[in-house]
């Protein structure tokens, strides 16, 4: 477990009102977890997003990519947007990162939530064994060099979306693993499944084959939706899955340690060309933080939860985030 | 280079000749895809003929005995309507990833070509001829393998040729399901390059021309004189069409 699951972000997790939907194991059809909350307060409670009428004449065009966790990214930046008063239309199915960057570029959109990790390999054509392994910097990279393009990121998420080598918790306990580097004796029995791009990919298989040494017995990709039920079927003794994965919780899965830092940090960061960021004033990245400072890596997980588990649609997740956090009024 | 001229189709030329690092890390294009190449065909070889296996005796059985045009044109249609991917995911959880998965997936996609035009173009020879060979005292089985199946042949490796094609395109999912084929580099742009995706999809298109040309060659190196003279597949009724029947010889 790293660091990033920290006691704050569980509370945090209790104050989504959500805490019990997350403990079984064979709950995923609980629809009673979308009912509001309890008024437990959060520990830390940022100021309500401010509201200002002269932000009016502004239009922005949230766009995201299409996968849950973008979506409800997109909605929860969308509707924090319109609370601060601006105009606001949605474009959130964008396909993959090019086309996203393209949309950018292109003003059909405004701005979308893209990961560091991601920036640097697709947009700024790092080298994956060149990435750097902290948040802070890869942020800073991802900054200098998108401003090159005109294009402004915003500070990013607390939480991080990245690769992580996922197992169940009874296999794990049967092999005695807690951290990447326990498998090296182990890797030549196990079978590891991942999307197909891990398979040539050095911040994965090739990370794994490399940095750790591992050699797997048999390396299967799988289309990226399976991941988990890779593992819950037995057909993986391992899978890369991702670490805001809500089915992490609800399938008693455990993630090793990457304790020789090979995945890259993969937070979320706000992109959007400077010339629309100066037009909607400093509003903007003050309703982004506002936004960003309770996004840790459960309450995403749970939010992920809230749209691939228990059904609801992005816009409800996002407006419970932002409801929860007392970021827009109930 | 004269390649450069090309811009993004000469490095995707470049892609399918020479190896070199991709965008995540790994050696690609050039002997690389020699694995991929080996996958695609043994899925694409293994899935027609077990289809054909199938198909094309129960169609031409069913074509012979003139019934189950319902059967042939229910199973043809639900079948063109169910995507790939679909069945994939439909079977994994009894099957897993992996080969037999996939292969399945591809079998059920080849089945209605071969098995539609093998009922056709059995069902579709002349009656006339049907009965000149009864008269002869060709037995049921000896009509249907030396008159009906000589003179269906074009329209069987027609169907044949339409499933081979459909086989190879589909076949770039099966890193989805656990078999790295062709269809690795055009999903995986991020490891691959945009040159990558290209030129394998030029490889898969190449293959899909070959298929093509080689099955043609072989159905008209198979297809009777007699039916070959003509130029073309004989003239054929419409399936639900029944010509005047010549009353069957006692």
């Amino acid at each position: 477990m790293s660091t990033r699951r920290t006691i704050p972000a569980l509370a945090a997790v209790l104050a989504l009102g959500l805490g019990v939907a997350a403990c079984g194991g064979n709950d995923n059809e609980n629809a009673g977890s979308t009912s509001p909350a309890t008024t437990t307060e959060s520990p830390e409670q940022p100021a309500a997003i401010k509201h200002n009428d002269a932000n009016a004449k502004v239009a922005l065009t949230v766009g995201s990519k299409n996968f849950t966790e973008q979506k409800v990214l997109g909605e929860i930046y969308a509707q924090a947007f319109s609370a601060a008063g601006y105009t606001v239309k949605t474009a959130l199915n964008l396909g993959d990162e090019q086309t996203a960057l393209k949309a950018l570029k292109g003003g059909q959109i405004s701005g979308y939530p893209e990961y560091t990790g991601t920036a640097l390999l697709s947009f700024l054509k790092v080298p994956a064994d060149k990435l750097p392994h902290d948040s802070g910097e890869a942020y800073d990279q991802v900054k200098a060099g998108m401003a090159k393009e005109g294009i402004q990121a915003f500070p990013p998420t607390p939480f991080t979306s990245s690769n992580e080598v996922g197992l169940t918790k009874k296999r794990a306990t049967q092999l005695g693993v807690t951290k990447i580097s326990d498998l090296k004796p182990k890797a030549s029995q196990l079978t590891l499944f991942g999307s197909p791009e891990c398979r040539t990919r050095r911040d994965c298989l090739l990370g794994l084959e490399q940095v750790y040494g591992l050699t797997f017995k048999k390396f299967v990709p799988v289309n990226i939706d399976q991941r988990h039920e890779v593992l819950t079927s037995g057909q993986a003794d391992l899978s890369i899955v991702f670490t805001t994965d809500p089915q992490i919780k609800r399938n008693d899965e455990v993630l090793l340690e990457d304790d020789k830092r090979m995945f890259p940090p993969y937070n979320s960061t706000f992109l959007m060309k400077e010339s629309v960021a100066d037009k909607a004033g400093p509003d903007l990245a003050a309703t982004i933080d506002a936004v960003n400072k309770n996004l840790s890596a459960d309450v995403m997980q749970e939010l992920n939860a809230r749209v691939d588990l228990d059904k609801d649609t992005p816009e409800q997740a996002a407006q419970a985030y932002l409801k929860q956090f007392k970021l827009i009024p109930d | 280079m004269i390649l450069a001229v090309l811009g993004q189709l000469g490095e995707a030329i470049q892609f399918i000749f020479t190896k070199s690092e991709g965008p995540g890390g790994a050696q690609v294009g050039g002997s690389q895809l020699l694995p991929l190449l080996w996958e695609h065909l043994l899925i694409t070889g293994v899935s027609v003929a077990v289809a054909t296996a199938v198909a094309l005796p129960l169609g031409a059985w069913l074509g012979h005995s003139r019934h189950g045009s319902f059967l042939v044109v229910s199973v043809t249609n639900a079948g063109r309507a169910v995507p790939s991917l679909g069945v994939f995911f439909l079977f994994f959880a009894a099957l897993g990833a992996g080969f037999f998965n996939i292969t399945l997936a591809l079998i059920l996609l080849a089945i209605p070509p071969i098995l539609l035009n093998a009922y056709t173009g059995v069902r579709g020879v002349d009656p006339e001829t049907v009965d000149a060979a009864r008269g002869m005292g060709l037995t049921g089985a000896q009509i249907l393998s030396r008159v009906e199946l000589p003179l269906a042949l074009p329209l069987i490796f027609g169907g044949i040729t339409t499933s081979t094609v459909n086989v190879i395109a589909t076949a770039t999912l099966g890193p989805e399901a656990g078999v790295v084929t062709l269809g690795d580099p055009i999903i995986n742009p991020s490891s691959y390059g945009e040159a990558g995706r290209l030129g394998a999809a030029i490889l898969v298109a190449l293959l899909a021309i070959a298929a093509q040309v080689g099955l043609t060659a072989v159905q008209r190196k198979l297809t009777p004189a007699g039916v070959r003279l003509s130029g073309q597949a004989p003239p054929r009724r419409l399936l639900f069409i029944p010509k005047r029947r010549v009353a069957p010889t006692p």
